[in-house]
């Protein structure tokens, strides 16, 4: 079954290559891509047909897994349509790979618009091959829409588009919507909130149908007098609505093919919905029940409806909430079990001259140690779930460093709160964009907008080079201090600049071990320096759009990145194209991050959503709505059970993982939320902002909470207005943006900006 | 046509680019475009706008700004595939101008003369190097170290070259070498890259009160503000009240090297004033209020008749030093009340008095020298209006960048013609309230002559009669002064003089090269009306403009010693960009008379000060330097 996800992906990644070395990728060029799989799929519109009419690919959730059999023969003829480009290009080679790759039979290019059942006979042995490969050599889209997402595979505009064609009479979309107002408004208290949802995508699908059949003037006046009727948090999107009068403009806009593409997904209890139903029956209205039918997803529940408050915490995306069962799927979220480290000699002796230290810190480390490795968190992944790189002697002592730093951590509360030190960014005239520290807190990078990366030590040690090649030669490689020798000594400074991007540089990642340093630019690229020799050593493309965002994987080796073409990307820094490309959100994804257990990577989005998505298969694993603005902020707690996210909204939200749930709110900044970091020991949340304050919420406290079986199940969540309460202190900078935050392995908190004066 | 305006109305509710402008643009690419066209036009026009302005404020909120930038909207505009929209980079807000009869809205372009850019050596240096700083800002989540939400008060943290600069500054200012501290003086004044010492080097003058023993310490430190404020690349802005708050020390208090007779603090005190001024006509319009502070001051000093008769001398040089008009309104009416004081010291011809009296009439012959050019100027003053109506056209063609040259001397600019327009003489005319002499009405010239004289008897007159050259000053003879007010008004006219730095030379006398009280000075007289002479006449000039430079240099280059132009003002000024904004071409600056060649020495130097504008620190991210060429 897994076999046409794979394959598709792959003869994706082909067909950009062959753009790529065709020269100059046209836009007519591409569109024959595009059209030969629509085209194709005419035969195989049965299986479409399955489902929904209007679910065309990329809608929701995976619809691949639940749909198996209409995907894999979708699949199938999307990669016969590659195949069948390829040859015609005459790119044998290519095909001859694809073929091979995706277990077609060599014929199966030629018997291209026969049956295609019998391709798909293929499937099962190719299925057991990729199952046993490496994580690596398997690549997934998330979601088993292959051709949606990227903007080069955009749908075709026009078959998205014509759905709107049907009609009825324009002047009386006024009554229809007017009239289902009415109603709402006179139905019981207890059903009204919940009913009152509908009122939104009604309003945008009304008015776009308005628009898509040339009403201009009608589709204006019906802007104009229900406007104001929709939620406050939709600002934004109606912004984008109201400029948008004319059918040409249609096209090529992306929030509105987001809107279209993508069902608007309501909850809503099922009295509430049969009082719905029998209403517009009851007026033949079916106007408003098409729209309901094709282009919302309303997700029924049993048992009593919803209050306004319930449903408010819940909305504010793009496309409405999550379905309940997007949620359902088994995370795990506990940590990985430590490695076992033997400690060495010298640190005994170090010990041994830290006479007060000696008696007791054995033990407690001795503790340490055996409770995590005794211990098998039943909601861990297993060790060898993905495949991690092995630790190496430098790693092993960085370890013990840390755990030795770990004692003498300070343990933060209510009534301990950290100290805060502050790194100003000065003269930063050329604007500083991103900034990252070392988990040891001893290196700062800062990315600016004129392009360059740029790299302090901030211990007294200073930053050096490695050696020429030539001098290189001539060093002693027998001698002890070889890893000093090779060091050159002229280059040492307090801070080196990385020249290689074109562009702003909106995200930066330290690599754990300290010897890689991450990059993302608008320019499209990622890159990843030697900290070594402070030069670049790879620029990995993919994304051809600003990358918002990228960050090492907690355990090295692998990274993800985001950005404008709403696809997160998952690599490997030995590999220069994507391992895992996670496509889903409907807008940019505007940032990443990396689970402590490395399983899991998160995404925010200005779709206003977050997801989770699986390493291991490329799956959407969790959708949380909830923000009201695009969210530049996420952080797991330290035990990966929970998540932190901060949004241009202001508000930080909580969620629980494993439950899938949100779990509270922090509302008190004025600003977008940059910086969001937990302490060492997940007992304070620190948020920096936009507004120039850093705030300190009791974390310990806000997630002391129960989950009963019951909210569990339904996704019903009361959230208490608390915020007052888990509010440790709000702290001023001198007139700086926060917009990095960290923790020292000791619990200071270290937080950085650009003074702007 | 109700429908037409409505949809008019509509049109414009949903769009900012209105078919008149469509068609405007178009018809300026050559283009006849009809209603339809245009208004279908303007409506895409619109929504590409708004898509693109939507599109780039997603570049801010990843740059973590709260400001959208000209370059976001390029940004959005490139990932568009259209073509980015250049010359507006400068971050600096671009000033909109109307046209009134056009309804007419442009960005100011002002041609950018490439030579002159790229031959000009003073464009700023990159600032400083872009650096992590860390504090810690709260101990334990709660006590912070420093008060919250302040700005640190020094940002730019002193790289290693600079440090050593300092030192070595100021070491050889205060050193023993004198040869060496002329070297640091000098350097001191021209050096471009030193804004970031400014605070350091105003915190080494503010030491004034700490060598007060030592003249010659003090006297080391008022040159340093001299070169600070004669450095045109420091932007002096609201450390002008520290160094002023400095320079009054030095005038007005008893210091303590004055109980010494033999010390002479007297020529400290005259230079100090004569500093006082100059920063206060160059540098008084950076901080409001200067001068009525720097008056209210020393009016407090005249009148407190506790103080050392040294205090009053100083506030009597100091109100010299800020012109007649402050004469006139602090001065004058402070004297038949201190007039009293001071005799009473004169008239004790006992032993133990001998020193105070000794200074009683060094008092006595600073006011003597102040109410004189108080009634000389007072006197030119009143012959202007009658001179007015010849000047009139003059005045219009030159509009309201060239102001006139005339009154010399340190007066404020002639009210007449320029008040209005001058922020600074502005401070006369509009006191804060509550000020003293709010309520001040002008003594008309007769009176204050024959008051004057009272006090004075003879020897304020024979000051009238003995001037050298050509002009006889009656205190009354507007005729003359009139008459001889004709040619420099003449020479105004050149369209590009801008406002002139205040002539100094009237004060010769009482510099610190000279020997001497001003008052026992027989020159005071002649030097002043040399000085007039001087702006009568072109001829008669050049002697005190020499002499002037070489006491203060004003203007970082003279004019020629040799050739006849006088009137060649400068132009690397702080006035100069203060109004007008923009270079105008020196060329014109020079002399009134064309036929004149200018020598080729002065124009190279001239070159450097092109590229300036009015505040450097302030303006130098200008747009003019986006185009900086590197060389």
């Amino acid at each position: 079954i897994r076999l046409p996800v794979f394959s598709s992906a792959h003869a994706h990644f082909i067909c950009k290559m062959a753009a790529v070395q065709g020269g100059l990728v046209d836009a007519v060029e591409e569109k024959t891509i595009k059209s030969e799989p629509v085209a194709d799929a005419t035969a195989n519109n049965s299986a479409n047909d399955a489902r929904a009419p209007s679910s065309s690919p990329g809608s929701g959730v995976s619809p691949g897994v639940n749909k198996p059999a209409a995907g894999a023969a979708e699949d199938q003829q999307t990669l016969l349509a590659v195949l069948q480009f390829l040859r015609k290009n005459n790119l044998s080679e290519s095909v001859e790979i694809l073929r091979r790759e995706a277990g077609l039979p060599e014929d199966s290019l030629d018997q291209k618009g026969g049956d295609s059942t019998g391709t798909g006979l293929g499937g099962p042995e190719a299925d057991g091959r990729t199952d046993a490969g490496s994580l690596l050599s398997r690549v997934t889209v998330s979601s088993s829409a292959p051709s949606k997402a990227v903007a080069e595979d955009q749908p075709d505009v026009n078959v998205v588009l014509s759905a709107y064609s049907q009609q009825g009479d324009p002047a009386l979309y006024e009554v229809y919507y007017s009239g289902l107002k009415k109603f709402i408004e006179t139905v019981l208290d207890c059903h009204r909130a919940e009913l009152s949802q509908v009122f939104y995508p009604l309003f945008v699908h009304m008015y776009l149908e308005l628009v898509y059949n040339n009403h201009e003037n009608k589709a204006k006046a019906f802007f104009e007098k229900f406007s104001g009727d929709q939620e406050c948090y939709y600002q934004d999107d109606l912004r984008v609505l109201c400029s948008l009068t004319k059918k040409e403009h249609m096209r090529g806009n992306e929030t509105l093919l987001d809107f279209r593409t993508s069902k608007f997904v309501l909850r809503i209890s099922r009295d509430s919905y049969q009082l719905l139903k029998r209403h517009l029956q009851e007026r033949q209205n079916n106007q408003i029940w098409n729209i309901i039918q094709e282009h919302l997803y309303i997700d029924i529940f049993d048992g009593m409806p919803r209050s306004k408050g319930q449903i408010d915490a819940m909305s504010g995306s793009l496309a409405g909430e999550a379905k309940r069962e997007a949620n359902k799927a088994k995370v795990y979220y506990g940590l990985l079990k430590e490695p076992e480290i033997e400690l060495p000699l010298d640190d005994e002796d170090e010990e041994a001259e830290n006479e007060e230290g000696k008696p007791k810190k054995k033990k407690p480390k001795k503790d340490n140690m055996g409770s995590k490795s005794k211990k098998q968190d039943p909601n861990a992944p297993s060790q060898t779930r993905i495949p991690l790189p092995e630790l190496k002697d430098s790693d092993k002592l960085d370890k013990i460093m840390n755990m030795k730093e770990a004692t003498k951590r300070i343990r933060l509360g209510p009534d301990n709160l950290p100290s805060i030190c502050f790194y100003s960014f000065l003269n930063a005239y050329q604007g500083l964009t991103a900034v990252d520290l070392t988990d040891d807190s001893s290196l700062i990078a800062g990315g600016f907008a004129d392009s360059t990366v740029r790299v302090w030590s901030v211990t007294p040690k200073k930053l050096r080079k490695v050696k020429s090649a030539a001098d290189l030669n001539m060093i002693d490689k027998e001698s002890d201090d070889v890893l000093e020798r090779i060091m050159d000594e002229k280059t040492a400074s307090e801070s080196k600049i990385l020249y290689g991007h074109s562009g702003p540089v909106y995200g930066i990642s330290f690599s754990p071990d300290r010897n890689y340093l991450l990059s993302s630019s608008e320019d499209g690229t990622i890159r990843l320096w030697s900290l070594q020799t402070f030069t670049c050593l790879v620029g990995y493309k993919g994304h051809n759009y600003p990358v918002w965002d990228t960050q090492f994987s907690p355990h090295g080796y692998y990274f993800v990145s985001g950005g404008h073409d709403r696809v997160a990307r998952l690599w490997a820094t030995d590999h220069y194209q994507p391992l895992r490309m996670f496509s889903g959100h409907l807008a940019d994804i505007t940032c990443t991050r990396f689970h402590p257990n490395s399983n899991y990577v998160v995404t925010g989005s200005s779709d206003r959503t977050i997801r989770l998505w699986d390493v291991l298969n490329g799956n959407c694993v969790r959708i949380f709505t909830g923000h009201k603005g695009p969210i530049h902020a996420l952080a797991f707690s330290p035990n990966g059970k929970f998540l932190a996210s901060g949004a241009t909204d202001g508000r930080v939200l909580l969620w629980d993982i494993g439950h899938g749930l949100m779990v509270g709110e922090l509302k008190g900044h004025t600003d977008t939320i940059y910086s969001l970091r937990f302490s060492r020991d997940s007992e304070i949340l620190a948020s920096g902002s936009m507004d120039n304050t850093v705030r300190l919420w009791d974390a310990t406290k806000a997630f002391d909470l129960e989950t009963d079986d019951f909210t569990a199940a339904t996704g019903h969540i009361h959230l208490q207005d608390n915020s007052q309460e888990l509010l440790l202190g709000s702290y001023m900078t001198k007139s700086t943006p926060v917009i990095h935050l960290h923790f020292t392995r000791r619990n200071l908190l270290l937080a950085a900006g650009g003074y702007n004066p | 046509m109700h429908t037409s305006l409505m949809a008019d109305r509509e049109e414009r509710r949903f769009a900012e680019v209105s078919r008149e402008s469509i068609k405007l643009m178009a018809e300026s690419a050559g283009v006849e475009l009809g209603d339809d066209v245009a208004g279908l036009l303007a409506e895409d026009v619109c929504y590409r706008l708004r898509e693109a302005t939507q599109s780039s404020s997603q570049f801010m909120r990843h740059a973590k700004r709260r400001k959208l930038t000209v370059e976001d909207f390029n940004r959005a505009l490139r990932w568009s595939n259209v073509e980015a929209i250049c010359g507006y980079g400068a971050q600096d807000a671009l000033p909109f101008r109307s046209v009134k009869d056009g309804e007419l809205y442009f960005v100011e372009d002002r041609e950018i003369n490439l030579v002159e850019l790229a031959l000009a050596t003073n464009i700023p240096k990159g600032c400083a190097e872009t650096m992590v700083r860390v504090n810690v800002s709260y101990l334990d989540g709660k006590g912070n170290l420093e008060p919250q939400g302040t700005v640190p008060s020094a940002v730019q943290s002193l790289s290693d070259d600079l440090l050593k600069y300092y030192q070595q500054i100021t070491r050889a200012i205060l050193g023993e070498d004198p040869h060496l501290m002329k070297v640091a003086l000098l350097d001191l004044q021209s050096n471009s890259k030193i804004a970031a010492l400014l605070p350091y080097f105003v915190y080494v003058i503010s030491g004034v009160k700490s060598v007060s023993h030592d003249l010659e310490q003090l006297n080391r430190l008022l040159h340093m503000v001299k070169s600070l404020v004669q450095n045109p690349y420091l932007y002096l802005g609201s450390y002008v009240r520290s160094l002023v708050s400095s320079v009054m020390y030095c005038i007005l208090e008893p210091l303590a090297a004055s109980i010494n007779p033999l010390n002479d603090h007297w020529t400290l005190r005259d230079y100090a004033a004569l500093l006082l001024s100059h920063i206060f006509w160059t540098h008084g319009d950076l901080v409001s209020g200067l001068y009525h502070q720097i008056l209210l001051s020393l009016q407090k000093v005249l009148s407190d008749p506790v103080r050392p008769l040294c205090s009053h001398y100083g506030a009597v040089v100091g109100l010299h030093a800020l012109g007649w008009k402050a004469v006139e309104r602090v001065l004058f009416p402070h004297l038949p009340a201190y007039w009293a004081n001071l005799q009473a010291v004169l008239d004790d011809y006992s032993v133990s008095n001998a020193q105070v009296k000794a200074d009683g009439h060094k008092v006595y012959g600073a006011i003597l020298v102040a109410v004189e050019r108080l009634l000389k100027m007072k006197a030119l003053s009143l012959s202007q209006p009658v001179e007015g109506g010849s000047s009139a056209q003059v005045g219009s063609t030159m509009g309201s960048t060239g102001y006139r040259v005339s009154s010399p001397g340190l007066s404020p600019p002639p009210e007449p013609l320029t008040e209005a327009a001058l922020g600074i003489a502005s401070h006369l005319q509009a006191g804060g309230s509550g000020c003293p002499w709010e309520e001040w009405t002008p003594v008309p010239l007769p009176a204050m002559y024959s008051e004057l004289y009272s006090f004075f008897g003879d020897s304020l007159a024979v000051r009238f009669s003995t001037g050298p050259g050509k002009g006889n000053y009656a205190p009354c003879n507007p005729s003359q002064v009139s008459n001889s007010r004709k040619e420099p008004s003449g020479a105004t006219s050149n369209p590009d003089t801008t406002r002139k730095m205040p002539q100094l030379t009237a004060n010769l006398n009482i510099s610190p090269r000279q020997d001497g009280s001003p008052r026992m000075d027989p020159s005071v007289a002649r030097a002043s009306s040399v000085q007039r002479s001087r702006s009568s006449s072109s001829r008669s000039g050049q002697r005190s403009t020499g002499l002037s430079r070489d006491v203060f240099p004003k203007a970082r280059f003279t004019p020629p010693q040799t050739g006849p132009p006088v009137f060649s003002f400068l132009i690397g000024g702080r006035q100069m960009g203060r109004r007008c904004q923009g270079r105008r071409p020196f060329q014109t600056t020079f002399a009134p008379s064309a036929s004149l060649p200018i020598p080729p020495r002065a124009y190279t130097h001239k070159l450097p000060v092109i590229g300036r504008v009015g505040k450097p620190v302030r303006r130098w991210t200008c747009s003019h330097y986006s185009l900086h060429l590197p060389l």
